[in-house]
């Protein structure tokens, strides 16, 4: 396959950034979308130009590294599927493919198509866990957990972290990240102790980050590479309801 | 060099608990006045970080992902082994220990598999508490499923996902710490050199890789939790970033490294499609339940579509060479017989380095909804990779490389022999032997992070006390130099090939010499190839971009030059032990039947390589290995 690709490429945090057109030849359809970016660069490398920079690393799906916006869809054409897991054979011969960073203000631009989620690892800093200190564990036999409640905390488990949702919301917000790992752990009898203060804890850093708000347009659910469910959100909307009143009730700031 | 395993005296079942109560503590009080650096957030690295940072260290943990939670741990899908017996079949400590040893070819050391089966109890108990969502019978409680080289259930899972969700167990205990400040997590930053003050391990060097910029950090223990080094064949399962530097870096330093020529092929991977490949996707072994592996008879056949081969022209070399087993013989064997069939020219689909998984004769058996329902998910990342659907046309499968048993050298305390130097998770070599089970990577991961690491490491901090060393000495300017020159002299060279085509045909030269067979023949062509590619690499290497900037052909360059150096280390291993033994086979020593013969006269030992300088060979230092509890025996599974 030949490609035309117009690719943004931004030199720091600082530069403005512009998008430039490369052309790469002999892509093999049966490559994933990073191996023909790898291919491009080692063209580039082959001509003394720096290479693309993206982010990457397990290149099966699972790691959440990769954050590309391809055509104007976070993570591409296809549904349920990372950036590492599309392959060309989604494209056509001749295709001109845009290519650019995930696009939110939290994600500031760290170098070409790679960005800074940091501002996840907050959040989950500030309330995302079980405080469990190790060692102090009774047999895990002793708290039965329903089948159908390890179930959907599961499906809310499996979020990856990569950061699509909040890349696919024009308000670029991040509530469906929050909801998955809030309801995660507020499934599970586990997680109930620190039930209300987590989800308090969690959107107040979220807001902090400068994350928009949720006005459910449902993008997020549509490009969410794992299909975490919008009623996540739903859910953790009715625990900080709840959590808020009862705080404003106690008077307690948490 | 001195290798004393430290191995606590007693009967196997009591060294741990008399250990633990032998070795000296440090007091709440004092411990915030000790640093400690982790190297690395898997599995091992960030229970450890999570760990020591409750206990009340000042922990600072370094990772090369953007954020602890990438860490390649998250991509095992099967499972955790742990010896619960929650199905009353028969399971104990001791028999997951025995089949630990077993599986390993007994080349692994006593005392720590015990101490890992004794541990694996409160792992589950540890994950559970913090809300891994394991899966669940109706009831509620656990639900457990059976793994290879066992005949109990005792896996433990989370779906397919199961790294991922401990993994994610470990990054929210360790993000809390970090929340609470009690550890500082350093992302983008890659360990490029280990500094020694009087011998001990005192400190590291990084470069953060979005600035570029080298920096010192001092501590009064380092502990390395850094993975494998599978990427030095280029392709394999392992992540893109996986590398061995930090552990390579730790044994220029003198640190010893065991046994590296275990590595370990798993046999039903995806195929390489061709040149531009970056990596191989692992299937689970439990396909080979159904289907049936074959090749076309005549190379003539093999470009055809294979629905058009009638079933005379088709060679089920599996089942004709081992009827009683057939499609699942030993991963070891599956894995070579395939690949001999390959080297006949019987290989198939692109590159012609793929046999047949044929479902057809399950689906005519069973219905294709059972299929569906036990392999559906493979099968749809099977046509997401390949475009093939796999319920109509045979799948096509080839073995690939995945994890390594071998790594640095530790004593029963995860100590190396730098003092101040702990080794814990995949770059240790402790717990696997020559062969590695599945559900145990991640067993070993977390026992050492959670609970081993805790106690060991409080004993060496006591015996050395808090502020063990001088943050002006000069052994931090010299080694931050020295790392500084060599980015330097990467930049320099301005040649004509990139970091990524020398890593490419080491992959090959390793693949072909020191991959699923090796011979004396095949290990000395290798010693051979390797040093040239090594001086071409120096001489020939462009390296675009700049030392202080966000350059990720820097960052490959810098670990492709260990993995060169790090290989002929590990063909050095794989000709000196002249056996076959686990995931290790030397072509000269099999049976009849085609399995490993392991000679425990001349070498059950681990074999303990010493740096020597540039452009010297190693220097082979062995730690005898004696078995209290088990006797040698047969690895058979028939």
């Amino acid at each position: 396959m030949k490609l035309t690709l117009k690719i943004w490429r931004q030199a720091n945090t600082e530069d403005q950034g512009r998008f430039i057109s490369y052309s790469v030849d002999d892509v093999s359809s049966d490559s994933s979308f990073l191996e023909m970016l790898d291919l491009l660069n080692e063209q580039l490398v082959a001509k003394g130009e720096e290479p693309v920079a993206f982010d990457h690393d397990c290149r099966e799906g699972i790691c959440g590294m990769c954050s590309l916006r391809i055509n104007g869809l976070a993570h591409g054409p296809e549904r349920a599927t990372t950036v590492c897991q599309l392959h060309m054979r989604s494209f056509q011969d001749g295709d001109t493919i845009t290519i650019e960073p995930w696009r939110a203000a939290p994600f500031p631009v760290v170098k070409d198509l790679v960005v800074d989620r940091s501002s996840f690892d907050a959040i989950i800093q500030s309330g995302g866990f079980i405080t469990a200190r190790t060692g102090s564990a009774q047999d895990a036999n002793s708290i039965l957990v329903p089948k159908c409640d390890a179930d959907t905390a599961m499906d809310a488990a499996a979020c990856i972290g990569c950061g699509a949702c909040v890349a696919a919301c024009k308000n670029a917000s991040a509530m469906l990240f929050v909801a998955a790992k809030a309801a995660h752990l507020n499934t599970l009898p586990q997680g109930q102790a620190e039930k209300d203060r987590r989800v308090l804890k969690m959107v107040s850093t979220m807001d902090e980050a400068g994350f928009g708000n949720c006005t459910n347009y449902g993008e997020c659910e549509a490009v969410c590479p794992k299909e975490i469910s919008l009623d996540f959100i739903a859910k953790l909307n009715r625990d900080y309801g709840k959590a808020s009143i009862k705080a404003f009730l106690s008077g307690s700031d948490e | 060099m001195k290798l004393d395993p430290n191995i606590p005296e007693g009967p196997l079942p009591q060294k741990w608990d008399n250990h633990k109560f032998d070795i000296k503590l440090v007091n709440p009080a004092n411990r915030r006045k000790y640093n400690i650096i982790v190297v690395g957030s898997g599995l091992a690295g960030g229970a450890a970080a999570a760990t020591l940072g409750e206990l009340g260290y000042n922990v600072s943990c370094f990772c090369y992902q953007d954020s602890p939670r990438r860490a390649h741990s998250i991509a095992a899908q099967g499972g955790i082994n742990a010896a619960k017996n929650y199905q009353n079949d028969g399971d104990s400590i001791y028999r997951l220990f025995y089949d630990t040893i077993k599986g390993g070819d007994f080349r692994s050391r006593e005392a720590n598999v015990y101490r890992l089966a004794q541990l694996s109890v409160n792992i589950i108990d540890q994950c559970a508490a913090q809300g891994v969502p394991f899966a669940r019978e109706y009831g509620g409680l656990l639900a457990n499923r059976s793994f290879g080289g066992a005949q109990v259930s005792r896996t433990f899972y989370a779906r397919g996902q199961t790294g991922q969700q401990l993994l994610l167990g470990a990054y929210s205990a360790l993000s809390r710490q970090i929340g609470l400040g009690q550890v500082k997590m350093y992302n983008r930053h890659e360990m490029l050199d280990l500094v020694l003050i009087d011998g001990h391990a005192k400190g590291i060097i990084t470069r953060n890789l979005v600035t570029g910029e080298i920096s010192k950090h001092t501590a009064d223990a380092v502990i390395l939790a850094t993975g494998g080094f599978g990427n030095a064949f280029f392709l394999s399962t392992n992540a893109q970033g996986c590398n061995v530097t930090a552990a390579y870096r730790a044994y220029k330093r003198g640190a010893g490294f065991a046994n590296p020529c275990f590595t370990q092929i798993h046999p039903t991977c995806i195929p390489q499609h061709g040149d531009q490949q970056s990596k191989l996707t692992l299937m689970s072994e439990s396909l080979r339940n159904d289907g049936r592996v074959w090749v076309p008879k005549r190379k003539e056949d093999c470009p055809k579509d294979p629905r058009d081969i009638p079933e005379g022209d088709r060679d089920y070399y599996l089942e004709r060479k081992y009827p009683s087993f057939g499609n699942l013989a030993p991963r070891d064997i599956s894995s070579r017989s395939a690949k001999e069939v390959c080297d006949e020219g019987r290989g198939v689909g692109p590159g012609t380095r793929g046999v047949y998984l044929d479902f057809s004769d399950a689906i005519k058996r069973l219905g294709r909804h059972v299929i569906e329902e036990r392999y559906g998910n493979l099968f749809d990342m099977y046509e997401s990779i390949t475009g093939e659907n796999a319920y109509e046309r045979p799948m096509r499968i080839y073995p690939a490389l995945h994890y390594t048993m071998g790594g640095l050298w530790v004593d029963y305390n995860l100590m190396s022999n730098i003092p101040g130097l702990f080794v814990l998770g995949e770059a240790n070599f402790s717990d696997h032997g020559a062969n590695r089970l599945g559900a145990s990577a991640l067993m070993q991961g977390l026992a050492d992070g959670y609970f081993v690491i805790s106690h060991t490491v409080a004993n060496y901090l006591a015996e050395v006390g808090a502020g063990s060393y001088d943050p002006a000495d000069t052994a931090f300017a010299q080694t931050e130099a020295q790392v500084r020159n060599q980015i330097d002299h990467l930049l320099s060279i301005k040649g004509a090939r990139s970091p990524r085509s020398f890593h490419q045909e080491l992959g090959k030269i390793l693949w072909e010499h020191c991959g699923m067979a090796r011979s004396k023949e095949s290990l000395k062509t290798a010693l051979e190839l390797i040093p040239a590619l090594r001086k071409e690499f120096w001489e020939d290497v462009r390296v675009v971009g700049q030392a202080k900037d966000f350059n990720q052909e820097l960052e490959r360059a810098g670990r492709v030059a260990d993995f060169l150096e790090f290989a002929e280390m590990m063909c050095h291993d794989a000709l000196d032990r002249d056996e076959s033994c686990g995931a290790h086979f030397r072509t000269e020593h099999q049976t009849e039947e085609g399995e490993a013969k392991r000679n425990d006269k001349k070498y059950a030992y681990v074999a303990v390589w010493e740096y020597q300088g540039e452009d010297q060979p190693p220097k082979l230092h062995k730690e005898p290995l004696s078995y209290e509890e088990v006797d040698f025996a047969t690895r058979s599974y028939k």
